[in-house]
Order: C-alpha cells, then sequence, then structure tokens
C-alpha cells in the first residue's frame, strides 16, 4: 500500500503540435495540501482538466488508491471521489443555495413515476453544511446571487466534498476574492485537509499558496519544475521559479537602468 | 420550514455572524416570479370590474368567454415559459398549431382514417417536430431564435403547400360529425359540469336561452387543460428533480454540465413540450371549430412568449414560473375580451399588450437585479 492517495506520473499532454504538457509527475497524500503554482499559460489549467477527466493524457498514468485509473469523462472522474471546482463554480446565481447545493444529484422521495425532489432533507443538508463551515445561510432557498463570492467558493466546495470527494481540485479559489473573503475560503481549505482530504490548490499567488500548502510543485512552460516540500523552500524562491520570478528581476535591472539614465 | 429555520437563526443570532438580518415577508414575495404578473391580473380585474361591471362581461356566458380565450392562450404560453426557463425559445408554436390541426383533419376526412388515430397522428408529428427543433438547437449550438424561427417558416409553407396539394382549398371543414362516440375526441371538445350549469339554469341563477337551456352549457376543455397544465408545469418545475435540471439548463448550461445535468435532453424534451402544447391547442380549436385552417395560430408563439414574459420569465432563462405564465395569459386573455365591453375601440387591444409587455420586461429586469444583488 503506498503511502500516496493519487498519483499523476509522467503525465503528457499535446494538442496538435502544441506540447502542453511534458512529464509532470505529481503525487498527493490524504490530508495533503498541495499547491500547484504557475504562471498564465503553465499549463495549470490542462493540467487541472486532465486530472479532472476533461482530457485524456497523451502519455503517463494517473493511480488512485493504487489502482490505475483511466478517465473517459468527468463524471468517471466525480465518480471515484476527484471532486473539481472550476473558477466558475458551478453555481447558477438565480437558483437558491439548496437547489445549486444538489444541482445534478437531488434526493427524490415518492413511488417511481412520481418521485419528487426532497427539498426538505436538501434545505436541511444544505443549511447544515454551509453552519459547518461558519456560513450562515440565512435561508437556503435564498438566492445564491445574494452571497458573497467567499460564500459562494465555500459552497462549491462543501458541495463536493459532501458528494464524496476524496481528491478536491480547486482552480484559483481565491483569485477574484479580497483579504477577508480569501483567508475564509483558505481557513476551509485547511480543515478539510485536515479531515483527510487531499487537496490540490492551482493559483498564481504565492501568498495565498504559501501559508496552506504543505508542498509546492512549479509548472513552467508546460513542465514541473519540480515538487518541494515546505521546509525545503521559502516564498521568495517559490516567486523566483514562477516564470515571474527572473521577468521581475530583470524588470528590477531595467528600471534601476532607466533611473540611472534619468539622473544623467 | 418556520420552525426549523428559526432554530438555526437562534442557533446563529449567539454566534459570530452580526450581519444576519430578518428577511420581511414582502421581500420573499417581491422575490416571487409571479409578482408582477398576480399585481397585474388583479388591476385587470379591478379594472374592467368598474367599467364593464354592469355589461354581462362578468356574466357566467361572459366569465367563461374570457376564461377560454386566457385558457387557450395559457396552454401554450406555460410550454413556453417552461421552455423559457430552460433558456430557449420557440417561435414554431403557432405555426406547429396550424400544421398539428391540418395532421388531424386530413387524414381525418381525406384518409377516412378514425378521428382518434388522426389525433394520435398529430401528437406523435408534435414529438418529431419538437425533437427535431431541440436537437438541431442543443447539437449546432445555435441560437434557438433562428432554428425555431426557420421553423415558424418551414411548417407554415408545408401546412399551406400539403393542403392545397390534397384538398385544393386552404381549409378542411366536416370534423364536427367525427367527434360524437370517437373515444379520443371527447378529451378537447366536451363542455364539463354541466350538470351544474343545467341545475344553476334551472335554478334561473344564470342566463338561459330562450328555449329554457343556460346560455353557458359547461367548463369548456380549454380551461380544464389550462388548469391541469398548470398544477403539472407547476409540480414539475417546484418539487421535482427534473424541475430543477430545468432551472439549472438555463441558468448556467456549462455549470449544469459540470455538475451532471443532462442539459442536452432536459432542452429537448422542453421543445417537445412546446411542440405537444401547440398540437392540444390545435385539438381544442379544431374540433371546436370542426374545421382546420392552414392559417390557424398565426402569431401565437409571439403571444405565448409575451405571456410568459409578464409572468416573470426572464429572457435569459433560468428564472420563471408556470403560474406566472398562466396569469400573464389570463391578462391578455381578459383585456381581448373585456375590451369589446367597453367603450374602447378593439383596436387598441395590441397598444396595450405590447405597452404591458414594455412594462413587465423592465420590472422583471429589477426584480433579477434585486435577486442577485451582492448583499
Amino acid at each position: 500500500m503506498s503511502e500516496y492517495l493519487v498519483q499523476f506520473n509522467n503525465i503528457s499532454k499535446f494538442f496538435g503540435k502544441v506540447i502542453a504538457l511534458k512529464d509532470v509527475t505529481m503525487k498527493l497524500k490524504k490530508g495533503e495540501i498541495m499547491c500547484l503554482l504557475g504562471d498564465n499559460g503553465a499549463g495549470k489549467s490542462t493540467l487541472i482538466k486532465t486530472l479532472a477527466g476533461v482530457h485524456k493524457p497523451d502519455e503517463g498514468e494517473i493511480i488512485f488508491e493504487n489502482k490505475k485509473i483511466v478517465f473517459d469523462s468527468p463524471r468517471d472522474a466525480l465518480d471515484i471521489g476527484i471532486g473539481t471546482v472550476y473558477q466558475d463554480l458551478a453555481l447558477v446565481s438565480l437558483m437558491s443555495v439548496t437547489r445549486n447545493f444538489f444541482m445534478g444529484r437531488e434526493p427524490q422521495k415518492g413511488i417511481p413515476f412520481f418521485k419528487t425532489f426532497d427539498i426538505e432533507k436538501a434545505n436541511k443538508i444544505a443549511a447544515q453544511r454551509m453552519g459547518q463551515i461558519g456560513i450562515d445561510v440565512r435561508d437556503p432557498s435564498q438566492a445564491v446571487g445574494t452571497m458573497s463570492g467567499g460564500e459562494r467558493q465555500c459552497l462549491a466546495i462543501s458541495r463536493a466534498i459532501y458528494f464524496g470527494a476524496k481528491v478536491l481540485i480547486l482552480d484559483e479559489p481565491t483569485s477574484a476574492l479580497g483579504v477577508h473573503q480569501a483567508s475564509m475560503v483558505l481557513k476551509y481549505i485547511v480543515k478539510a485537509a485536515s479531515e483527510g482530504l487531499g487537496v490540490i490548490l492551482i493559483t498564481h499567488n504565492v501568498h495565498h499558496a504559501y501559508p496552506v500548502g504543505n508542498s509546492f510543485t512549479v509548472l513552467n512552460r508546460g513542465k514541473s519544475m519540480g515538487t518541494f516540500q515546505k521546509k525545503d523552500i521559502s516564498r521568495e524562491k517559490l516567486l523566483g521559479m514562477m516564470a515571474g520570478g527572473e521577468e521581475l528581476d530583470k524588470l528590477e535591472v531595467e528600471l534601476k537602468e532607466m533611473d540611472r539614465l534619468s539622473k544623467n | 420550514m418556520s420552525v426549523k429555520s428559526q432554530s438555526i437563526q437562534s442557533k446563529k443570532q449567539s454566534g459570530q455572524d452580526e450581519r444576519l438580518k430578518k428577511i420581511s415577508p414582502l421581500r420573499v414575495l417581491l422575490n416571487r416570479p409571479e409578482l408582477g404578473a398576480l399585481g397585474g391580473s388583479i388591476l385587470v380585474f379591478i379594472f374592467f370590474g368598474i367599467v364593464a361591471g354592469d355589461t354581462g362581461m362578468f356574466s357566467a356566458y361572459g366569465t367563461l368567454n374570457f376564461l377560454d380565450v386566457s385558457a387557450n392562450l395559457g396552454i401554450i404560453a406555460i410550454a413556453a415559459a417552461m421552455l423559457m426557463i430552460g433558456g430557449e425559445f420557440d417561435l414554431s408554436i403557432g405555426s406547429m398549431i396550424g400544421f398539428a390541426g391540418i395532421c388531424i383533419a386530413i387524414p381525418a376526412i381525406y384518409w377516412g382514417w378514425p378521428l382518434w388515430m388522426s389525433i394520435v397522428f398529430a401528437f406523435a408529428m408534435a414529438v418529431l417536430i419538437g425533437y427535431f427543433n431541440g436537437i438541431m438547437v442543443v447539437k449546432t449550438g445555435l441560437p434557438s431564435f433562428i432554428v425555431t424561427l426557420a421553423m415558424l417558416f418551414i411548417l407554415r409553407g408545408a401546412t399551406l403547400a400539403i393542403t392545397r396539394l390534397i384538398t385544393g382549398r386552404t381549409q378542411v371543414p366536416g370534423l364536427r360529425v367525427l367527434i360524437d362516440n370517437d373515444p379520443l375526441a371527447w378529451l378537447f371538445a366536451t363542455d364539463t359540469f354541466q350538470w351544474l350549469f343545467n341545475w344553476l339554469g334551472s335554478m334561473k341563477l344564470i342566463e338561459l336561452r330562450t328555449d329554457g337551456t343556460p346560455l353557458a352549457t359547461g367548463i369548456p376543455p380549454s380551461v380544464i387543460w389550462f388548469i391541469a397544465l398548470t398544477l403539472f408545469a407547476t409540480w414539475i418545475l417546484m418539487k421535482t428533480r427534473y424541475g430543477n435540471w430545468i432551472f439549472a439548463s438555463g441558468g448556467d448550461k456549462v455549470g449544469a454540465t459540470n455538475v451532471g445535468v443532462p442539459v442536452g435532453r432536459v432542452k429537448i424534451s422542453l421543445f417537445i413540450g412546446t411542440a405537444i402544447a401547440s398540437t392540444i391547442f390545435a385539438c381544442i380549436q379544431v374540433l371546436d371549430a370542426g374545421s382546420a385552417d392552414t392559417m390557424r395560430g398565426t402569431l401565437k408563439e409571439l403571444e405565448a412568449i409575451a405571456a410568459a414574459v409578464v409572468g416573470g420569465c426572464l429572457l435569459t432563462g433560468g428564472y420563471g414560473s408556470a403560474i406566472g405564465a398562466a396569469l400573464g395569459a389570463i391578462i391578455f386573455g381578459t383585456v381581448s375580451m373585456g375590451i369589446f365591453y367597453t367603450d374602447v375601440d378593439t383596436d387598441w387591444f395590441k397598444v396595450f399588450l405590447g405597452a404591458m409587455m414594455l412594462i413587465a420586461v423592465v420590472f422583471n429586469n429589477y426584480i433579477r437585479k434585486k435577486v442577485t444583488e451582492n448583499k
């Protein structure tokens, strides 16, 4: 029995001539938060879509709980317990909290052909689940549109967990949020991991990733630059490794040069 | 529900969230899509109560008259509303009505089919056409506005061409004699509660003809269908999993797909729904008139959409209600009939229809912002 919950070994993905991913390897333990860092265009989206079953990898293998897995659709990934929360969250703002929470997987009651959506049970579960994260849904039949960005993010994560996710893939969960909201979401992610889930957190914000992550995988131009444990790497070094670092250094030099020229 | 939410609220009040506030019942009501249509229909009834209260508009006969008109429109408006909630339009409703009419009349009159068989045939054609509309929209990703606009022309043209080819005319009369003893036609052609009206007549509580029979003979089939469909659609939308899928498909197609809602199947079924509703409309009208006309149902698709919009459906999908659409149909039906009882020239009806719709859209847009605004 390997210690890893899920392993992605030497994943490559090509779109025509374009090499979107090359030999990317990632391993995730139970209760671990792995941050997947990379600048825009580094291949983060392609990688998570591969993990979530949207794309099939052209090379490499996915091993989930010691079994080799091939996904034919996102539904397969969902069924074995890989829950993905995309940036758009898959929430309908005009629909109620409950109706969103159970969208596509509504609990039913009654006799065949006259089955009804068990809205009382659904309301209770949704309110209770949201309550556990400290989000007060004043009324589970209120529209999701009335919730804050952070609350929506938490709702989407909570939904993925409720429906049996063992691995949570979160795509930029904090990118559109303010400081307070982002910390609410990050707190919830830590809590979820402490309860035994594996979390892959995709972000380009090192400042959000560093405090919560246990390990960090940096992607650059479709290749993994390695996975680092938190104790082995500093925040600055991580920032440097993302494509931005080098360029920021260059920018600094150029600014100094301009400064020098203007002084002369 | 109140007990449960109170216990949640009281728990929270001692807890951390200081932003908790009670929502007033008014606010809850404001969040219902039917509100505008409900207010509108009350206003309409008050208006005609004052202007035409003593003219016979609200006699048994007059009431059934405007209810019949409302109900006919309501049958298609409800289906149109469900499709709109699912995020699509069907502009081929009116043409489908004409087409379904000749699908009943030509086999029954010219090919010697029993009436029930031609009715079944018309419904089968409706399922096919609805399925075609749906699959075209889902598979091509084209706006349903365009796809069904094409179907509007195709069906109306085919109706006219086929009818003239087979009969040499544009009308097919002679159905009335076939209705008696048909195992299916009574569903669309029987006035119900006749005993009640006879009794009311014998008690001299409603107007009588000179021969002593009541002027209003019973509840027309359209009204029964209308009530049944309103209840059925409301049950589907509010109480079933499929209803939740309809809202989800219209609200956010991509999101719904990502969480496993079969958006394509939902939309196709809703297109079949509007085609079937058009066929029910056609059955009632054709059997009532005893003849099919190639131009029957012209512009009905727009009236159905107007009623759905007045009833609170958003043009962008994901929001609306069947009861709202039903109320929207009642508003239009009542005004279109009521206007005869007033001194107002009936030419003004369309002006009213347009103005009403404009007000409804502005109002709904405001409500939508209220519902989704970030508080």
